[in-house]
C-alpha cells in the first residue's frame, strides 16, 4: 500500500508491473489512469494545487478503507500537482487482488473517493483567461453510492 | 483551583485555491477572540472582517479541515491547530 504526490510523470507499465511483483498469490491487477483532457480547445493546460501534509494522509486513508472492504494485496496511488497539459498523466490507481471483482471495485472505489476527499484543485487555462474548476455534484453522487454496499464479494 | 491566567489561544490558518485568491493571502497567525470555540465559530468570525472575507461567509460553499483532516463544522478548536479554509475539492 503506498500513495506518492509529486510533480513528476509516472510510469504506467512500471507501476503496474510493480503491484503483482513477486506475489503469486495476485490473480488480477486493475489500473485507472486520469488524464488531462483539452475539452474540444478550451484547455490549454492546467495546474494542480494540493495541501501539502494533508493530501498524503488523505490518500493513505482512502487506500486504508478500500483495504478494509476488499481482500487487496497490493494498492498504489500516484497523484501529480503542478502545470499540465492535455494529455499528460494526473493520477494513477492500482489494485492488485486474488480475483478482478475486488481489484475492479476497490480502485473505481479508491477513485470516487479521491475526487471528493482528496485537497487537490484544477486551475484551467483556457482562451478566455484562467478559472478555477467547480466540483461537480455528479462525484459527490458517485462517492455517495458506496455507503451502504459492503462489496466484500 | 481556578484557572485564573487563560493562555490566549493561537492557532494557524491557511487558505487554498480559489479561496486564497479572493482573499490575497495563503495563510494567518491568529490568537482566537473569547467567544470562538468551534470551526463554524472560527469562519464566522473571519467572515465578519467584512469585504473579501465574506467569501467565508457560511453557505459559500466553503470546507474546513483541522490538523489535516477533513472537518465538521461543529468541531472544537485547539490551541496550536492548524486551520484550513478550501473550496470543495476537485482532484483526480
Amino acid at each position: 500500500m503506498s500513495v506518492s504526490v509529486q510533480q513528476a510523470d509516472f510510469d504506467v507499465g512500471a507501476e503496474t508491473a510493480a503491484l503483482a511483483a513477486g506475489d503469486f498469490e495476485v490473480g488480477a491487477v486493475a489500473t485507472f489512469v486520469g488524464l488531462v483532457r483539452r475539452g474540444g480547445n478550451e484547455v490549454s493546460a492546467m495546474t494542480l494545487e494540493h495541501y501539502p501534509g494533508m493530501t498524503e494522509k488523505a490518500l493513505a486513508e482512502i487506500v486504508e478503507q478500500a483495504a478494509r472492504r476488499w481482500q487487496l494485496l497490493a494498492v498504489r496511488v500516484i497523484h501529480r500537482f503542478g502545470r499540465l497539459e492535455p494529455g499528460e498523466r494526473i493520477v494513477f490507481v492500482g489494485v492488485a487482488s486474488a480475483h478482478r471483482g475486488e481489484a475492479f471495485a476497490a480502485c473505481e472505489f479508491i477513485m470516487d473517493y479521491l475526487k471528493t476527499r482528496a485537497p487537490f484543485w484544477k486551475r484551467e487555462e483556457t482562451p478566455r483567461g484562467a478559472r478555477w474548476v467547480d466540483a461537480r455534484e455528479s462525484d459527490d453522487g458517485a462517492a455517495s453510492r458506496w455507503d451502504d454496499v459492503d462489496m466484500r464479494r | 483551583m481556578a484557572n485564573y491566567s487563560v493562555e490566549p489561544m493561537t492557532i494557524r490558518i491557511l487558505y487554498f485555491a480559489a479561496l486564497r485568491d479572493a482573499l490575497g493571502r495563503s495563510e494567518e497567525e491568529l490568537s482566537v477572540p473569547a467567544g470562538v470555540g468551534t470551526i463554524q465559530e472560527l469562519q464566522a468570525f473571519l467572515a465578519d472582517r467584512g469585504d473579501v472575507w465574506q467569501a467565508l461567509r457560511s453557505g459559500r460553499n466553503v470546507r474546513a479541515a483541522r490538523n489535516q483532516r477533513m472537518a465538521q463544522p461543529s468541531e472544537p478548536i485547539m490551541p496550536g491547530d492548524e486551520i484550513a479554509f478550501f473550496p470543495p475539492v476537485t482532484g483526480g
